[in-house]
């Protein structure tokens, strides 16, 4: 008997064992091996790609490394920058801040990479950002996210190619109060990004005259969503969602479950359906909706030359896909960051005369002195305004309505809706 | 919303959860019963099955229903099968092992994880329901007049949601009966009991092996093609599954079918109906209070084999 109840409890144990495994496989950013890339002849200008292949960003990722592919590709047919060619090192970060830190790290030690790039889940910004500083390594985030213009970084980490959450939120209220509603509720993601909508949006929406009257935080990785939703109040006007991640056609989805055919006046950050097919079954209910979005993913009737051509260069069809492949959709409403991000690299590059990493600080002054960029090849979201003392651009944003499964513009903001005051100066932070 | 229509609300959630939890559970738990083996790859099985059935029904297309029941044949077949290779590669070289075959069993994780992330992509993509409608839920309140009925907002569920409860249902019977009517059934329980007996009496013990770890790997895929649906294929939509499955089996009870589908019931109830009235966090820190009750009070899990 004895015997027995030893038998029994062993296998336990191995099951603990077994559990506590696949727990620590959570916490344990996956080792990929890094790819080295070998030394040319000319010395290219090495450029560190932070990117996003693993992970709940790998949607991102993917399109995020085809615009940056594009646009180096772009510069370098046009002479590379100061006469050398352009040369992208990129690195899985796994979507993961710990990684994140070794990846910048990698690429100033191991690579002596000119700069870092590329970034844009902002919890992977927080935590690689620090790392960039110590090593004295300029770090040109695509994020979005506020931390950057918040002061909360510091003078070698730069976002000149996207506009922050804050400024996008602040533009959006006076169209929600106006034409959906004054009663909101919030549905966004447990974490910094998602508080940054949470805080920015219901300072600006209080402003228009109007109210969050619920906020509902999901955890970023929920998978099921419809327990969350009977806590949206009866008298909601407008609910304003933004989720990212894997799931977020299944929240999308079950919110059109939810409500059935009585739905409230709804607003979303395209954050939501970035890299999926608005075709998709189950998103029918959307049709009538409005969304905000960085760049309009489909071609709109005023479409831009640089637009079509920026379009073209990447290999995105007019409704957002990939050329190749019609369900392979773009991340339309961000990707332009990396290449705007990297024509202002050029452009502060050239501006200072840069000849190598001894002249990093020069990089970073001459993007500081950076202020209003017009529409242009090289910028073909739009015009930006570029504040050097915050370290972040301020631009045009777009809201569109779904109509036939297609989004079209029905609203534009001027770079003014966007402006808030000062809240840093990283020129006055040494070297 | 009122207490009782989010109530019940909340219960169709949980019993959806708790559905396929359960069918993912029996599949770890019979592993562990039969094999002594911990597959930590069991998670990765159910995310192949939701991948595979995508693969299946964007090759067929036509009918949302005919491809979907193409997929909930073809994905666990081929799920179950891999494991059997795998078993006949990894596990038996390594002779069964407890600690070598959770390092493997690791390996194996990773391998499918990556080899679907180079071919199927990083994308989340969605398989349609054979059938989906909203169904709203009336309730009934006393007015002046009497009882009357009214549909309060946003109480409603779809078909498809309680097609998954009543299929896993049938499923889980189906199990029932495998393991206590059938000669097969008694063959896995006699080699669970006592390899070395079995063994004795002429059971071919290599190829139960494989037949369980071929049939839990196949319930995994088969939980997943049921929920795609509802939720999308995706590669790294493995690892919560496993961590619940892990919590199911603890509770219930190590290797009793019955004590691992009452705790899958447990959890997804309590995860449904604390998400709604509270937070899912909260849901989340009670599951784990209950692991750690359930092994310092009744180490042998609920409906487990009591020790003398």
């Amino acid at each position: 008997m004895k015997k027995t109840s030893k038998s029994l409890l062993t296998p336990r144990r191995q099951v603990i064992k077994g559990a506590a495994a696949s727990l620590a496989l959570g916490a344990v950013s996956m080792p990929l091996m890094g790819r080295y890339a070998q030394t040319q002849s000319a010395e290219p200008i090495k450029i560190g790609f932070q990117v996003h292949r693993t992970g709940i960003g790998a949607a991102y990722g993917r399109w995020y490394d085809r615009t940056t592919m594009a646009a180096v590709e772009k510069i370098n047919n046009a002479g590379g920058i100061n006469g050398r060619p352009v040369e992208i090192i990129a690195e899985d970060d796994g979507t993961d801040p710990k990684r994140g830190a070794e990846v910048v790290e990698k690429f100033a030690t191991q690579h002596n990479a000119d700069l870092a790039f590329g970034t844009l889940f902002s919890h992977v910004v927080y935590g690689s950002a620090p790392r960039a500083g110590e090593l004295k390594i300029p770090y040109f985030v695509v994020s979005e996210g506020h931390h950057v213009a918040s002061g909360a970084l510091n003078r070698y980490t730069l976002q000149p190619g996207i506009t922050d959450v804050k400024s996008q939120v602040q533009a959006m209220a006076p169209f929600v109060a106006d034409n959906l509603g004054k009663k909101v509720t919030m549905v966004y993601p447990d974490f910094a990004f998602g508080h940054d909508h949470r805080d920015y949006f219901s300072a600006a929406i209080e402003a228009q005259g109007g109210q969050v009257i619920e906020k509902i935080a999901i955890p970023p990785t929920e998978t099921s969503f419809t327990k969350y939703f009977p806590k949206i109040p009866r008298d909601t006007e407008v609910i304003y969602h933004v989720m990212v991640g894997p799931a977020v056609l299944t929240f999308v989805k079950e919110m059109g479950e939810f409500f059935g055919s009585s739905r409230p006046e709804i607003f979303g950050f395209i954050d939501s359906l970035e890299a999926t097919d608005l075709s998709s079954p189950g998103l029918e209910f959307l049709e009538g909706t409005y969304f905000w979005e960085g760049n309009p993913r489909y071609a709109q009737a005023n479409q831009s030359e640089y637009d079509k051509a920026y379009r073209a260069a990447v290999g995105v069809d007019a409704n957002g896909a990939s050329v190749s492949d019609s369900k392979d959709v773009s991340t339309y409403a961000h990707m332009f960051g990396c290449w705007e991000t990297l024509h202002i690299v050029k452009a502060g590059m050239e501006a200072s005369g840069y000849r190598g990493t001894g002249d990093r600080a020069k990089l970073i002054e001459a993007v500081e002195s950076m202020s209003d960029m017009p529409h242009s090849h090289a910028h073909p979201q739009g015009a930006k305004r570029f504040n050097g003392k915050t370290h972040q651009v301020f631009g045009h944003q777009y809201i569109t309505k779904v109509s036939n499964s297609k989004l079209d513009l029905v609203h534009t903001t001027s770079i003014e809706d966007t402006l808030y005051p000062d809240e840093v100066d990283y020129t006055k932070q040494s070297f | 919303m009122e207490l009782a229509p989010y109530l019940i609300l909340g219960s169709i959630e949980g019993l959806v959860t708790a559905a396929v939890l359960a069918l993912m559970a029996v599949g770890l738990s019979l592993v562990f019963g039969v094999m002594r083996v911990v597959n930590v790859a069991h998670g990765e099985f159910f995310m192949l099955g939701a991948v595979l059935a995508w693969f299946v029904a964007d090759m067929i297309g036509g009918h949302p229903a005919v491809s979907f029941v193409a997929a909930l044949f073809i994905a666990p077949v081929l799920v179950g099968s891999l494991a059997v290779v795998a078993d006949a590669t990894i596990l038996k070289r390594i002779k069964y092992d407890p600690e070598r075959t959770i390092v493997a069993t690791i390996g194996l994780l990773y391998i499918i994880q990556q080899v679907t992330l180079m071919t199927y992509g990083s994308n989340a993509r969605p398989v349609e329901p054979p059938f989906n409608q909203r169904i709203s839920i009336p309730w009934f309140e006393w007015t002046e007049s009497g009882l009357s009925m009214y549909w309060p907002w946003g109480l409603g569920t779809t078909t498809y949601k309680l097609a998954v409860i009543g299929f896993a249902v049938i499923l889980l019977l189906a199990i029932w009966v495998l393991m206590t009517r059938t000669r097969i059934g008694l063959i896995m329980r006699a080699t669970q009991l006592d390899r070395d007996v079995a063994q004795a009496y002429g059971i071919n013990v290599d190829r139960v092996y494989a037949l369980v770890f071929g049939l839990g790997a196949g319930l995994a895929a088969l939980a997943a093609v049921l929920i795609v649906p509802i939720q999308q294929a995706h590669y790294l939509m493995g690892h919560d599954p496993l961590l619940l499955s892990f919590i199911v089996v603890i509770i219930g009870g190590l290797g009793s079918l019955a004590g691992t589908v009452v705790a899958a019931v447990l959890i997804g109830l309590s995860d449904g109906l604390i998400s709604v009235f509270f937070t899912p966090t909260l849901a989340k820190i009670i599951a784990t209070l209950i692991v750690t009750f359930v092994l310092i009070f009744r180490p042998s899990g609920l409906l487990g084999k009591h020790n003398p």
